[in-house]
């Protein structure tokens, strides 16, 4: 049973009209994967779930969840799917309990197991205390809560979470991602963001869309690999000439920062920060800050979303580790943030 | 499966207050019109005794009570149908149901027996102020059962409508505004009867389908008219629920 396809997407695309959506997605999910969905505004990441979930019929490509193809037995493969969508389903007017009841009995388990499958869903959902309150009358997060219960009564193999986060509070948010940490112990989680610490906090295996395009498809940690970069932040009080520090052993590039401090760039292998103190102390440039960084996956997500024509490319570049490519851009990192995610916006359907 | 999600419709309906209001408002009109077939009747139940034949007290309150319960209900089924699906859609509950392992067609038969079984408690409620008579005297069983099941035919055809146009549409307003004027339709299509002498128009009325029953004529094809209706509007609602998910 360990590590089963419980998912797998081939070819999977969606057209709005003339608008394609989702473009050629093909992946899979093994048993006990939390497979962080990421991409900005608009890139698809609805439309590959409610696909995934047969709310929406794909214009092409096969999902078979697990092994039962969607389109040519969709109430097996239902079954196995457990589905939040971006708004929880849920009726204002029933209370907690008489909500999940219906759930059950619409997930076809018999009458006498409806009881304890809604007990069991409302205990790992943390809802034990709200079942005889009105579902309109809770909080944003209970209401979320109420519908990862629904999503779980049944016990799917497969649970599909749309911005399971959205609209919640801080500590509303920490909850949750708990939940759907302890969740993926036992089932396969898909989950829909565009938060990046989300996907790093809670994720296994992660997968970047943009533009209806599978950009990077990585496990946690490829991803954790990709983050350590080799870039340090030193500031002198006697900057010295760039030159002296491009020589030492180990360094590849050097550049100014903001704030008159250096950026150095060094092959992964060989860490010049000892060299490069000695020769401080040596040359009297007076160090007053070493900083070795770390890529965020903001940094890598910008990288791969970034709006240019050569995805395919980019995405070929960064499946392997190393941050060469997307280093010397950096710095412009403020200016080209906010271009990205505008034109997103702008083409919502 | 059907069932649950009918007896959830149901159940969600009575929650409303709306239900209620329905059925004691429908109940309230349709108990005054009752208590004026009576008047009526005593009126002229002296020169009725006269007149050969059987001509009691079931043809002039219980026909006319449920010929008038058909036209308040042709007003009423829309306020009740419009929220079936427009108020999923709106409050994105749909993917509820289609995300869980039903097909398309149980979904709409549960909608739909959910609504036709309110029908139906609001037409026993109706009926049995007919049957109170039975306190003062005799009716004519054959003639009742047969206008009540005329009107079980006809509201069955009423619900189907209903539903599809609130499949529709995100607005219940417009989902209850169209199906009224879609039933109010298929009732006046008797009206060309006046022009050129019929034709396929008058055969296709409610109207003319509805009236035998009442006179206690029970046909067949007027049966099977309606339930084609009825088999009509269902067939489409799963055409365009289906379309929500090809569609886009």
């Amino acid at each position: 049973m360990n590590h089963e396809n419980l998912l797998q997407v081939e070819g999977l695309s969606r057209f709005y009209g003339p608008l394609q959506a989702v473009k050629n997605i093909s992946f899979e999910v093994r048993q006990g994967e939390v497979l962080g969905f990421l991409g900005p505004n608009g890139a698809g990441k609805t439309t590959t779930m409610q696909m995934l979930t047969g709310n929406l019929a794909p214009s092409q490509g096969r999902i078979t969840v697990a092994g039962h193809d969607l389109l040519e037995d969709p109430r097996a493969a239902k079954a196995a799917i457990g589905y939040l969508p971006e708004q929880p389903p849920v009726y204002r007017e029933l209370s907690v309990n008489e909500y999940l009841d219906y759930c059950a009995a619409l997930n076809r388990i018999e009458r006498g197991k409806r009881c304890a499958a809604r007990d069991v869903a409302k205990e790992k959902c943390g809802l034990t205390d709200v079942g005889q309150r009105l579902i309109g009358n809770l909080s944003k997060g209970y209401q979320q809560r109420v519908g990862i219960a629904q999503a779980i009564i049944h016990l799917p193999p497969v649970i599909i979470l749309d911005e399971p986060t959205a609209g919640l509070d801080p500590i509303q948010i920490r909850e949750i991602r708990h939940l759907v940490r302890e969740l993926g112990k036992e089932h396969s989680v898909i989950l829909s963001t565009h938060i990046l610490t989300e996907v790093q906090t809670v994720c296994n295996h992660v997968q970047i869309i943009n533009k209806g395009e599978l950009v990077l498809n990585v496990s946690s940690d490829d991803l954790a690999q990709r983050l350590q970069l080799s870039v340090l932040t030193v500031r002198f009080r006697n900057t010295p000439d760039i030159g002296a520090i491009a020589t030492l052993p180990g360094v590849k590039n050097v550049e100014h920062s903001e704030g008159g401090s250096l950026r150095v760039y060094h092959e992964p292998s060989a860490d010049p920060t000892e060299a490069l103190v000695q020769r401080s102390v040596e040359q009297h440039w007076g160090l007053a800050a070493l900083i070795p960084q770390r890529a965020s996956l903001e940094d890598i997500f910008l990288e791969l979303t970034r709006d240019n024509n050569t995805h395919s490319e980019t995405a070929a570049t960064h499946t392997t580790p190393g941050m060469e490519e997307v280093e010397p851009r950096r710095e412009q990192r403020p200016r080209h943030g906010q271009v990205p995610r505008e034109a997103e916006s702008g083409e919502r359907p | 499966m059907i069932l649950t999600i009918a007896h959830h419709e149901l159940r969600r309906l009575f929650l409303s207050p709306l239900a209620w209001t329905i059925l004691a408002v429908v109940e309230f009109i349709l108990a005054w019109m009752f208590l004026q077939h009576v008047e009526s009747f005593l009126a002229i139940q002296s020169q009725l005794l006269g007149m050969a034949g059987d001509y009691g007290v079931t043809e002039v309150v219980a026909t006319p009570l449920l010929g008038n319960a058909a036209v308040v209900l042709l007003l009423v089924v829309p306020l009740v149908s419009m929220r079936l699906v427009t108020e999923e859609r709106r409050n994105k509950t749909l993917p509820l149901l289609f995300s869980a392992p039903l097909s398309m067609t149980e979904i709409v038969l549960g909608k739909y027996l959910g609504l036709y079984a309110f029908l139906l408690m609001q037409l026993l409620l109706i009926t049995l102020m007919p049957l109170s008579l039975l306190t003062g005297g005799g009716l004519d069983f054959g003639l009742l059962a047969s206008g009540v099941l005329g009107l079980v035919l006809l509201l069955g055809g009423f619900a189907a409508v209903g539903l599809f146009m609130s499949t529709l549409t995100q607005h219940q307003t417009v989902a209850a505004v169209s199906t009224f004027g879609v039933l109010l339709f298929f009732w006046l299509l008797d009206w060309a009867r006046t022009g050129n002498g019929g034709g396929a128009l008058p055969y296709l009325s409610l109207l003319n389908h509805t009236e035998p029953f009442l006179k206690g004529v029970f046909d067949t094809r007027d049966v099977v008219y309606h339930v084609l209706f009825i088999a009509t509007f269902l067939a489409l609602s799963v055409r365009r629920l289906d379309m929500d998910r090809l569609g886009g």
